[in-house]
């Protein structure tokens, strides 16, 4: 091609038969070479246009206007082409049953008491309490002796005890029934302040129901320093209430025996049912504090005693206490 | 307890609001559980009495019978024998709601014509009031109140059941009870009357007591009342007891009962003409001797039991139970009354050696005052005199070798908002203890409080701010945000672990049991090696049962039930885990208590799932096992060992010995068939266990926080070779050499296929196999080029050869 022969330039049928050409296509990569051959660097427009400064002077601005509607027409043309084909492959696909299930993920997850234990230690963590545990295994000594429930006292009947079998002459052994021995075994080797929170099982010799359980999972609170009061007990339970149950609860006492605190309370929070009994509290009795090296006259402390399944029911609704050491996943899945 | 709240009137007025009151009972620490309501609701039916009964004009077994009921006069037809002029009687109206006999239902009352006369009413018996079965005879009433009278404020009553705490012996008692009452409501307080009647001739000479044992037994009174006449005691007594919850028998009976439950202090009776010469001896058992108890029981007895004899022998086990010898019979004119006090631990521990928890036995084990029995021996003397005819002897022998002097109890005014963080005006201090009984002498700094002879509870200042407390209510009790310095927070490494693997497992997709901790020994024995067998356990003295006699020493019984349990239940993929403890007799210890280690157990038995969640023919195997115990360890950013091992219960061949740095840490392997079927386990199931405080111990920074390596700069070049390995080759040593290199940071296992032989793909030493190993090439400052590559390249695949016997089979 001769640049310089006007007759070689772009002729307007040329562009239309070109468009026509493109409608036909429907592969992006023949579109792809459809623009390769009109509008490409080596396109007979292009050249055309690379030529358009060697024609005479006179003709170059009509044909100058030609090729560049030629070009327009042909971009247009293109884009045209291209929005028609983007817009076909999308159409083109099979529809999803989008209702359909995704594919199964396996799903595992923590027991009911694990996540209460965890939401009440976090209660209590936010609050400075760290946890501690102790053993399950226990010493009289620290189950009872120490906590002011000597031998043969009647609060005894209240917590009927699994012993273990012995050597004649040892100290017995028996399986804690509640978590209050960490109280004494951590005033034993600490000084004030003490915040503590400690969980684990404890066992009690009675016929299972609805509402017993021989192995409950209890929570141990305990806090000394000066000047604490049992308005800061209702403090921190208030606290660990609206943690636990959400906002808007309160916390009543009312008067209840534990040998080793003195006041002692049972402690109810407000329900949409009414009053609902969570807890055994106290202020750690006097004799205790003695006993451990604290003077009483400077460090007062409170204790409280929580069970753990006890809160589980009340948060999920679970009627019955059996339903945790049962296992079933049809229940285990639900939380 | 119960207290029948007509009883609990005779000595404090009530507040209208009962339930108001049982709540302030409650809130003061006598819990009411429940207040009971004895009799009916008996809407319509009131008091009437008898003006006139004539035979029924066409029937001989029925009469007409003209009542009068609050001022009007009503004849209506009646079948009773009993039916006469005079008499009261419960008188049912038309409309009225009654129990039909027959059916037990409530009724209205309809009028009907009965053999041609309309009765428009009713003279009811104990059955149609639903009293007792009783319907032969009409219920005659015993009561002063006038005709008209609505029938439920004559007959029936509302009880109050309390469940106590064993520190308020003082308030196993109408009269206990009734102190609570007037102290929260400041009511007056009228005491039952103990004075005593015109006394007859002096005891002394006639009655005596000698205490051998003072320990346990701290005071004992003696009083003799003649002539008694046993009959039914008054219809106001039986009504009482009965509403408290205790059988009428007779007069005799009934007072002792009555006493103890109005005064809390049981009290006994002999048959005066019984007991030898008249002497009672209060001692310990000899060994052997024997006793034949009111319920026919012979005991034998030890010097630990205390007993009441006479010169010939035990009469009675002291606070619990009297003996058949000396019992009140039909035939008994003169009793000889014990009122006495016991060491409260000695008759706790008698009662529950016989199985005697006796009403008796369980205040003398909660503690009563020895000021007491002089009082309740007055007012059975009192009672026996007005409703048994007898005449009571001048005086009381009475035996009190050690006396306590009264406590007194000073309490500086700051203790109280020091333990309640509120203070309680100086008049609410001094209503709530003046009105329970306290002596109070006050100054401005103290008080000094003498306390009453009934609150044995009640020893240091603490308790005195309590009984101030819980009388004046702790509603007003602020809620006081914790200040202070919050405490130093030491680690626990073990429970940090322990969360954590939680976490891990759960997100590896097992659900988490709890499993008991308590199993039966034939369930350890079927998870211990025979030659383990013979260690001694941790057996429960005192067990629920046979099930659950031993403490745990493995998880697997535990997690093998639950999944046994959910299989049974139609569960198709079973995925659980158990962390917990189990426990083992530790020789060593200082204080004999056992061991309590820490395991983590996970289970993986049934089927695989397809895509829209149904049970495929593919079962869960060993590698989904696996894959769930090496989430959790690399959760923990350890890497573990597997070797092949031997393990009892596991099978062989299909079980690995999990170790870190040289130590054995757990076993992961498909459970043997026949230990699965002993906990119900028909499947292939596989499971992990893990001993978490050797864990701890080979690896102790694993819950520490992970130091961030930087991300490499340079790129990497991936090679895969296809190995020809043989037979006991582990891959995971081939993968460990490759990885010894310092210039390959990724080797991994990509393909795995027998040439040879039979078996499957994984199960090592059974054929010889091509081994797909892919190895990333990567140097930390530069890229590395092919030269580099090659050299690494011809390294490791000489080491391949040399240390496993694996060649190239093919180089992609």
């Amino acid at each position: 091609m001769t640049v310089s022969d006007p007759d070689s330039l772009l002729a307007p049928e040329e562009v239309a038969h070109a468009i026509a050409a493109l409608g036909s296509l429907t592969e992006e990569r023949d579109v792809d070479a459809w623009r390769t051959e009109h509008l490409g660097r080596k396109s007979r427009l292009m050249a055309s246009l690379r030529a358009l400064g060697g024609i005479d002077r006179s003709r170059r601005a009509a044909v100058g206007r030609l090729l560049n509607e030629a070009k327009t027409r042909l971009g247009d043309a293109l884009a045209a082409k291209q929005a028609d084909l983007k817009a076909r492959r999308t159409q083109d696909l099979a529809a999803l049953d989008v209702s359909l299930p995704g594919r199964p993920l396996p799903a595992g997850g923590l027991h009911p008491i694990t996540r209460t234990e965890r939401a009440v230690v976090a209660a209590f963590g936010s609050m400075g309490f760290h946890v501690i545990e102790g053993p399950e295994v226990e010493l009289e000594y620290y189950n009872f002796e120490a906590l002011r429930i000597p031998a043969d006292h009647p609060a005894r009947d209240a917590m009927d005890t699994f012993y273990l079998d012995g050597p004649e002459g040892a100290a017995p052994l028996l399986l804690r029934t509640h978590t209050s021995p960490n109280q004494i075994r951590y005033m034993e080797r600490h000084e004030p302040p003490i915040r503590l929170i400690a969980p684990g099982r404890t066992y009690r010799n009675e016929a299972t129901d609805a509402t017993h359980e021989w192995m409950i999972t209890q929570t141990e609170v305990l806090a000394v320093d000066r000047g604490l009061t049992l308005a800061h007990l209702k403090g921190a339970l208030y606290e660990f209430a609206r943690h636990l149950f959400g906002e808007d609860r309160e916390i009543r006492f009312r008067c209840d025996y534990f040998p080793f605190v003195e006041p002692g309370v049972e402690v109810s929070i407000s329900s949409p049912d009414g009053w609902i009994e969570i807890l055994g509290a106290g202020m750690v009795h006097p004799e205790i504090l003695a006993n451990m090296g604290y003077d009483p006259e400077i460090y007062t402390g409170f204790a409280a005693g929580l069970g753990v399944e006890r809160i589980a029911m009340l948060r999920h609704g679970i009627r019955d206490i059996r339903r945790f050491y049962e296992n079933d996943l049809r229940f285990l899945r639900q939380f | 307890m119960r207290v029948p709240l007509r009883w609990l009137e005779t000595m404090v007025p009530l507040p209208e609001d009962v339930e108001a009151l049982a709540h302030r009972l409650t809130l003061a620490g006598l819990e009411v559980t429940n207040i009971e309501r004895t009799g009916g609701d008996w809407d319509r039916v009131v008091v009437g009495r008898v003006l006139e009964v004539r035979p029924h004009p066409d029937a001989d077994r029925l009469r007409l019978v003209t009542v009068e009921k609050g001022g009007e006069h009503q004849t209506v037809v009646c079948g009773a024998s009993n039916v006469a002029a005079g008499q009261d009687i419960a008188f049912a109206p038309e409309g009225a709601m009654l129990t039909d006999p027959r059916t037990g239902d409530l009724r209205r009352l309809k009028k009907t014509r009965i053999r041609g006369v309309v009765s428009g009413g009713m003279v009811c018996s104990e059955a149609e009031l639903g009293l007792s079965a009783e319907h032969e005879g009409i219920l005659v009433l015993d009561t002063s109140r006038p005709p008209g009278t609505p029938l439920r404020d004559v007959l029936g009553d509302r009880v109050y059941v309390f469940d106590l705490t064993p520190n308020r012996a003082d308030a196993l008692s109408v009269l206990g009870v009734a102190r609570e009452v007037a102290a929260l409501t400041g009511a007056p307080l009228t005491p039952p009357d103990v004075s005593t009647p015109r006394p007859g001739s002096a005891i002394e000479g006639r009655a005596s007591v000698e205490i051998a044992d003072p320990d346990l037994c701290r005071r004992f009174t003696l009083a003799l009342i003649e002539d008694v006449e046993i009959a039914p005691s008054p219809a106001w007594m039986q009504e009482r007891l009965t509403a408290a919850g205790m059988r009428p028998i007779n007069n005799l009976v009934d007072i002792t009962n009555y006493v103890m439950l109005e005064l809390g202090q049981p009290v006994h009776a002999f048959d005066y003409d019984t007991v030898r010469d008249h002497h009672i001896i209060v001692r310990r058992a000899a060994a052997g001797e024997t006793l034949t108890t009111l319920d026919g029981k012979i005991h034998e007895l030890s010097p630990e039991r205390l007993v009441i004899a006479d010169p010939g022998g035990a009469i009675a086990l002291a606070g619990v139970m009297g003996g058949l010898d000396t019992e009140i019979t039909d035939s008994t004119r003169n009793i000889l009354l014990e009122v006495a006090n016991f060491e409260p631990a000695s008759v706790r521990r008698t009662a529950r050696a016989f199985d005697l928890l006796s009403d008796a036995a369980r205040r003398f084990a909660w503690g009563l005052p020895p000021e007491l029995p002089p009082v309740a021996s007055a007012r059975v003397c009192r009672l026996l005199a007005e409703y048994a005819g007898g005449r009571v002897a001048e005086g009381m022998v009475d035996s009190w070798p050690v006396r306590e002097p009264g406590v007194r109890i000073r309490l500086r005014r700051s203790r109280i908002p020091q333990v309640l963080g509120m203070e309680i005006p100086r008049p609410a201090v001094r209503a709530a203890l003046g009105g329970l009984g306290f002596e109070v002498e006050e100054d401005e700094e103290t008080l000094e409080v003498g306390v009453p002879y009934w609150r044995r509870d009640v020893r240091v200042p603490d308790d005195l701010v309590e009984e101030v407390a819980r009388i004046a209510g702790y509603d007003d009790l602020p809620a006081a945000p914790l200040a202070g310095a919050i405490p130093h927070h030491p680690p626990i490494p073990a429970r940090d672990l322990r969360e954590r693997v939680r976490d891990l497992a759960a997100e590896a997709a097992l659900y988490e049991v709890q499993t008991y901790s308590l199993l039966s020994d034939a369930d350890l024995a079927a998870v211990t090696p025979p030659e383990m067998r013979a260690a001694p356990l941790l057996k429960v003295r005192n067990p629920l049962g046979e099930a659950r006699d031993t403490l745990r020493t493995s998880l697997r019984p535990g997690i093998l039930r639950a999944a046994a349990r959910n299989l049974a239940r139609g569960a198709r993929a079973v995925r659980l885990f158990e962390v917990g403890k189990s426990y083992h007799p530790a020789s060593g210890s200082d204080d004999g208590r056992p061991e309590e280690r820490e395991a983590a157990v996970g289970l993986v038995v049934g089927v695989r799932v397809d895509r829209f969640g149904s049970p495929t023919e593919t079962g869960l195997d060993f590698f989904d096992t696996k894959a769930t115990l090496e989430h959790v360890l690399a959760g923990l950013r350890i890497t573990p060992d597997f070797r092949p091992a031997a393990a009892f219960g596991l099978l062989e061949g299909r079980t690995a010995e999990i170790s870190v740095a040289g130590s054995a840490v757990g076993v992961l392997g498909q459970v043997h068939p026949e230990t699965a079927a002993v906990f119900g386990v028909g499947q292939d199931a596989f499971l992990w266990e893990l001993d978490l405080t050797a864990l701890l111990e080979a690896a102790p920074g694993m819950t520490e926080p992970p130091a961030a390596v930087p991300l490499p700069r340079h790129p990497s070049a991936v090679e895969d070779f296809a190995l020809l390995v043989g037979p006991d080759v582990l891959a995971q040593d081939v993968v460990r050499e490759a990885l010894g290199h310092p210039l390959v940071v990724e080797a991994r296992v990509f393909d795995d296929y027998l040439l040879e032989g039979s078996g499957a793909p994984g199960e090592a030493g059974r054929a010889r196999r091509s081994l797909g190993v892919s190895v990333r090439y990567q140097a930390r400052n530069r890229t590395l080029n092919e030269n580099d590559i090659a050299k690494v390249r011809r390294t490791i695949l000489k080491r391949f050869k040399a240390n496993h016997g694996a060649v190239v089979r093919e180089r992609a």
